[in-house]
């Protein structure tokens, strides 16, 4: 029993077969993911009525269905995860930072809630400090931001998609990147960058991910 | 054992004819609505096609040209077919999209983006659907009608906790104090 305590702690989690989606056998072998701060991102927006959601990552249907659909959301997809390739292929990652500025056309304080995920990982400090200006200029006081933070150096060049299965797990599933992640961002930094906003929770899981909830003071 | 795949054999001796399904006669755009084999009329703008201005219509209409204006299929279903680009305010009942839409799209019953669709602009819509693999840029604004109520579950269940969190968070500039190492 012990030794498979171990494992079970050495190895991710995946949670029970019963918490994935119907209609999702392609993706089946996608791993899962327990997630702490979804619920809680969740929560603040479904405390709005209509709430806006900006997604930073590519589409994915699932969760257009799940914040769209379940929790009303009206959804704003900027990928900004293709910019960002974009800009790699293009060999134009100084001008990211400029683009970053004139990139979001959302009015300032319009947003109840950011999925940054784990962008910010993959940029430059400039591009990075730029996004969390723009980031923090979008969202309501009160708005929350859920952003992903990796703690250990990843071994190839993917982006993840984080497809939520329920608000305690999400499904990470990995495709072609430009570029790899450029730095692991200690506490401090990523508190520095976001300095607009207020950590509110923060969750370091075994998958080495650390969740970060912010909060826009009112 | 022998025995078992004997009885599944038919009996009349003669090997069993696989019926073939029926060749799709028109172009590759799908079917919208399968599942009957009453047949319905789909108007069918080819590839060659270039239109540009308002496009009204009351059948469905499956797109595989070009089209640059406004679409209005109220009560029907609209196909943009994996040739069709179009720059258009679109509005139909039920808009399918394997090909390119470039434009706001409403629908007052679905949405739904297939493998290699692609659409940048604003979708209203009560359903949407978009596959993996499929393109969009925009917003998606799924209405909910009057007199739904909001989830009350997921608001109730975790609004208290919610209300309980400002204890626990730190100032920014200050290490997050609610930090929990392998919550996970």
């Amino acid at each position: 029993m012990a030794f498979v305590g171990l494992l079970d702690r050495l190895a991710p989690r995946r949670s029970e077969p019963e918490v994935r989606l119907s209609g999702s056998s392609p993706d089946a072998d996608d791993p899962v993911f327990a997630t702490k701060a979804l619920h809680k991102f969740q929560s603040c927006l479904t405390s709005r009525e209509s709430p806006v959601l900006l997604d930073l990552g590519p589409v994915v249907g699932t969760n257009v269905t799940y914040f769209g659909e379940q929790l009303g959301c009206k959804i704003f997809v900027e990928d900004i995860f293709a910019d960002l390739d974009r800009h790699v292929r293009a060999g134009t990652l100084a001008q990211l930072p400029a683009f970053l500025k004139q990139r979001f056309p959302q009015e300032s304080g319009s947003v109840d809630g950011i999925l940054c995920w784990d962008l910010i990982d993959y940029m430059d400090r400039p591009a990075a400090q730029q996004l969390a200006a723009e980031l923090t200029r979008v969202l309501r006081p009160d708005g929350s931001l859920l952003g992903f933070f990796g703690t250990a150096q990843p071994r190839d060049i993917r982006y993840t998609k984080f497809v939520v299965v329920d608000k305690v797990n999400l499904k990470h599933r990995s495709y072609a990147a430009a570029r790899g992640r450029q730095a692991i961002l200690l506490n401090r930094d990523i508190i520095k960058l976001f300095s607009g906003l207020r950590v509110s929770d923060s969750f370091l899981l075994q998958n080495n991910l650390r969740e970060i909830l912010f909060r826009k003071p009112a | 054992m022998w025995k078992r795949d004997e009885a599944v054999r038919p009996t009349s001796g003669q090997p069993t004819a696989v019926t073939q399904p029926p060749a799709p006669t028109q172009t590759g755009a799908p079917r919208p609505e399968t599942g009957h084999h009453v047949e319905k009329d789909i108007v069918n703008i080819g590839k060659s096609v270039v239109i540009k201005g308002e496009l009204n219509g009351s059948e469905d209409l499956t797109i595989e040209g070009h089209v640059e204006g406004t679409i209005q299929l109220r009560e029907h279903v609209l196909t943009i077919g994996p040739n069709g680009r179009i720059k258009a305010q679109v509005f139909a009942k039920c808009v399918i999209v394997l090909g390119e839409v470039t434009g706001n799209v409403t629908a007052s019953d679905k949405v739904d983006i297939r493998d290699n669709g692609s659409v940048d602009g604003d979708i209203v819509a009560p359903r949407v659907a978009i596959a993996e693999g499929a393109h969009f840029r925009g917003s998606v604004d799924m209405q909910r009608k009057a007199g739904a109520a909001p989830q009350p579950q997921a608001a109730k269940s975790v609004a208290p906790q919610a209300a309980a969190q400002p204890a626990q968070a730190p100032a920014a500039g200050a290490p997050p104090a609610g930090q929990r190492v392998g919550a996970q």
